[in-house]
């Protein structure tokens, strides 16, 4: 009887040198992504530096002078805008998320309602920036001003702030509102004091990383008429205003360098302001994993 | 600073130094047909298996001879799991595992640096207690490994002969481009079984096979058991007792990581050493 | 608080919370009706069949054309170029991250892809325009031009790998672990486990993710604007500038339309055709993800 090792050919030494091939290859991939990451941060820094100053942040913009061109028009309209967002998109954001996760039944008009938010999720930004126009400056009577961009925006944010809550309010454990119930508590009154709170640290971070596009955010506010040189900075909601995005744009668009070294200049203090923010929603993210009680 | 942690290719390249012994199935005069007795084929010698600092399985020895079915019983959490898979170091995926003392597969030790696991479990093969099929075609299922290992024989031959080793070929021989998940439970295990004999490994390591399924399908895998120990060696690990009484020659009560006794099954279950194996048996604890 | 009083205020509240729940629909209601009522005037002046087979796109400038082809061929030509960039970075970053990477590695290397995914896409535009294309493609390819389409295609892309990894990521870590020990128990290297049972185990889902990586893509507009130029041509030449769906309609809304003209409506009759585009794949998209999730669990 023939023994059985002649039917088998598991040639180990090669499965192992292309098993290791392959796991090389793969983790410089993974490093692609870092390394442009990288080359891109470095390349902004030095393009802008030279023309980063205190007096940027407080000029505003000019067409013909650009050595003496700041942001501060585009700096506080972006600041308006996310003092309005904050306002408006997570209030209410968060309480569609309450209402779907803790008192909606699971009919089909919430699932209609789910399947929404998530095709909503998917609609490309511009194209809120279209029903902002028709519906917040036309409409509304809102003209161009910082509030229509302010709405537009939170419209694009809301599927986000709605998915993430969702998300955080269904990882509090059952028990959690049992137990309330179990002490007589109200619906609302379980949800306030007790899951709300458990959920809190995933809800910030949901509403931290949807802010950060909302500012990074230029189509829809092009669109509703956001202008691209403003020289002064929104008194009011119902001011014309403009927004970081839209400067660096504008700067990019044009042929002279010396606008884009201002375009990179903006560049890094809209990252100076996005950066912290992302690390800061994903440490929170990381800490709310570890000391999980549940 | 170690980047990657792949546990089958930390060790070096190879398979056991020098080539790996054949199994006594295949070879022309069995050191069994020798000697006059089952030899040795797996041995641990004060084997201590540890989860970080808590020991699971402590200074276990015990010996498991060729063409027999082995049983290994004891109540939950006794170690018996671990110590069915040290012996194919399935062990090595679990982060914190850490093994002492020495396990020999027909006398290598198989935590030895040359030792190579892929290679290792090529000839120790295993059965999990949820039927875990891939979710391709029956053939697909049995072939898989053959393929993955470079068979050079014929395939559909060796797909026929392993699935009617596992007495599952009359049920499934015009449907194997089927889906495995269509299968039943008790099919799926005999499914699996089979895709383990495809590699005609020497060692058959079962984890509580039929834990998972209805009694007619556990009684048609323990009738399986009975045919298998012609070809390979089992170990057998069950929390059911009637199950090892019916199905092992010999059977080993693990307590909480210690081996309290190893013998021929009849002699365990109507004469054991010791008390704790007593009373296991007679259900005063479970 | 009286037992009645408090039963109404628990319906107000619920009132309230559903009121809130429903603007989404209204959202999305909002957004079919404008797009819909405007795009039904532009069809009054111009027919469908010419809008969707027309081959040429000069809604601006004479001689008028409102063949919307260039402009679709030039979003597919941008966003299928950045899938060529984050599908195999994306997917063996996964991959990676999933079956390979320890802990340690793992913790550092997914928060630096999620940083890379909080860029604003007018960044990547500029690090297109200002970099890609003159210090990478042209010295490369001379004959590229100032705006092209693929230093669009790539930054997208880079923009992209991000989503594709995490949800690849997702889609393997949703396999079972009991497949893969069954796989090692049968002789199989790290290698084979991964994509010989892990990867078709999770195609679906895979899938799912590319299309959804793919839908983000086509939406994107800053990025593209910047770098890929306002051109539109019917062309499968990357070094070219091209002119894509978003674009358009950002420049149309950057210059003076006034309200109710013909070029005014090309903004709602093109933003429909991005909007349903969009709309399918992800429609699709979903569809794939729920088959995928509902095998294993």
């Amino acid at each position: 009887m023939t023994p059985r090792e002649d039917l088998y050919q598991p040639r180990l030494r090669r499965r192992r040198v292309v098993g290791r091939l392959f796991t090389w290859s793969c983790a410089a991939m993974s490093l692609i992504g870092v390394g442009v990451l990288a080359v891109l941060i470095v390349r902004v820094f030095l393009d802008g530096y030279p023309s980063l100053s205190l007096d940027f942040l407080r000029r505003f913009p000019s067409v013909l002078m650009p050595e003496t061109a700041g942001i501060k028009s585009a700096l506080w309209g972006t600041l308006w805008l996310i003092a309005i967002t904050l306002l408006v998109a997570v209030p209410v954001g968060i309480a569609s998320a309450v209402y779907l996760e803790e008192y909606a039944a699971d009919n089909r008009l919430t699932r209609f309602i789910h399947l929404n938010i998530a095709n909503l999720a998917g609609v490309p930004s511009i194209v809120y920036g279209i029903l902002g126009l028709a519906l917040f400056v036309r409409w509304l009577h809102l003209g161009r001003s910082v509030l229509a961009g302010a709405l537009t925006v939170s419209l694009l944010v809301l599927p986000v702030i709605i998915i993430a809550s969702r998300e955080a309010l269904a990882a509090v454990p059952d028990s959690f509102r049992q137990a309330a119930y179990g002490l007589g508590a109200t619906r609302w009154l379980t949800v306030r004091s007790h899951v709300l709170p458990a959920a809190l640290p995933g809800i910030v971070t949901g509403v931290i990383l949807a802010l950060s596009r909302a500012i990074g955010e230029a189509a829809p506010l092009i669109m509703i008429g956001a202008l691209t040189y403003v020289a002064f900075v929104p008194a009011g909601p119902l001011d014309d205003f403009t927004a970081m995005p839209i400067q660096i744009y504008d700067w990019c668009d044009r042929p002279q360098h010396e606008f884009h070294q201002l375009a990179a200049a903006a560049i890094i203090v809209l990252l100076g302001i996005l950066l912290p923010m992302n690390a800061v929603a994903v440490a929170m993210r990381a800490w709310h994993n570890r000391r999980k009680v549940w | 600073m170690v980047m990657v942690t792949d546990s089958t290719s930390a060790m070096p390249i190879g398979p056991f130094v020098g080539p790996l012994p054949i199994p006594a199935a295949d070879r022309t005069d069995s050191a069994a047909s020798r000697s006059g007795g089952p030899e040795n084929v797996i041995q641990t010698r004060d084997l201590s298996i540890s989860y970080g600092r808590f020991r699971a399985v402590r200074d276990v020895t015990l010996d498991f001879k060729a063409n027999c079915v082995t049983a290994i019983i004891g109540p939950s959490g006794c170690g018996k799991s671990t110590l069915l898979r040290a012996i194919n170091r399935m062990n090595d995926f679990v982060p914190d595992c850490s093994a002492v003392g020495s396990l020999l597969y027909r006398g290598r030790d198989v935590y030895a640096p040359e030792c190579d696991p892929v290679e290792l479990r090529r000839r120790i093969g295993m059965v999990f207690q949820k039927p875990n099929p891939f979710p391709k075609s029956i053939y697909r299922n049995v072939a898989w490994a053959a393929r993955i290992n470079g068979y050079r024989g014929d395939l559909e031959e060796l797909v026929e002969r392993s699935l009617r080793q596992a007495a599952l070929w009359e049920e499934v021989r015009d449907k194997l481009n089927q889906s495995a998940y269509a299968l039943s439970g008790g099919q799926q295990q005999r499914l699996c079984i089979a895709r383990a004999v495809a590699l005609q490994p020497d060692v058959l390591l079962m984890d509580e096979p039929c834990s998972a399924l209805d009694p007619i399908a556990t009684a048609r895998i323990e009738d399986l058991i009975h045919e298998l120990k012609e070809r390979y060696t089992v170990v057998l690990v069950t929390h059911n007792m009637q199950q090892a009484a019916r199905v092992s020659d010999r059977t080993a009560f693990l307590l909480m990581g210690d081996l309290v006794e190893a013998e021929a099954t009849d002699v365990i279950f109507t004469r054991p050493n010791d008390k704790r194996t007593q009373d296991y048996i007679t259900g005063r604890f479970g | 608080m009286s037992t009645r009083g408090r039963r109404i205020r628990e319906k107000g509240i619920e009132t309230l919370l559903f009121g809130c729940a429903l603007g989404s629909v209204v959202t999305t209601a909002g957004i079919i009706w404008v797009l819909t009522s405007e795009s039904v005037l532009f069809f009054r002046a111009v027919s469908p069949g010419e809008f969707l087979l027309g081959t040429r796109w000069a809604p601006l400038i004479e001689p008028r054309s409102y063949g919307v082809l260039p402009l679709i061929c030039g979003t597919f030509l941008a966003s299928g170029g950045a899938l060529l960039v984050a599908v195999p970075i994306g997917l063996a970053s996964a991959i990676f991250l999933s079956e390979y990477a320890s802990r340690p590695v793992r913790s550092v290397l997914k928060p630096l892809l999620e940083i890379l995914a909080g860029i604003p896409t007018v960044v990547y535009g500029y690090f297109a325009l200002m970099f890609v294309t003159p210090r990478v493609l042209q010295p490369l390819l001379p004959q590229t031009e100032v705006f092209n389409a693929a230093s669009a295609a790539l930054v997208v892309g880079v923009m992209i790998i991000p989503t594709v990894a995490s949800l690849c990521d997702d889609a393997f870590r949703a396999v079972p672990r009991s497949l893969r020990e069954g796989a090692y128990a049968l002789s199989a290297t790290r290698l084979e486990v991964s994509t010989r049972v892990v990867f078709p185990a999770a195609l679906s889902g895979v899938v799912a993710a590319v299309l959804l990586a793919f839908a983000r893509a086509v939406g994107e507009t800053m990025a593209v604007t910047l770098a890929a130029g306002m051109t539109p041509k019917l062309t499968l030449n990357p070094l070219t500038s091209i002119q894509t769906l978003t674009s358009y309609i950002v420049q149309v809304s950057l210059g003076d339309t006034p309200a109710g003209t013909i070029e005014y409506h090309t903004i709602f009759a093109v933003g429909m055709t991005l909007f349903t585009i969009t709309l399918l794949i992800n429609v699709i998209a979903h569809r794939v993800m729920r088959r995928f999730r509902e095998a294993y669990e």
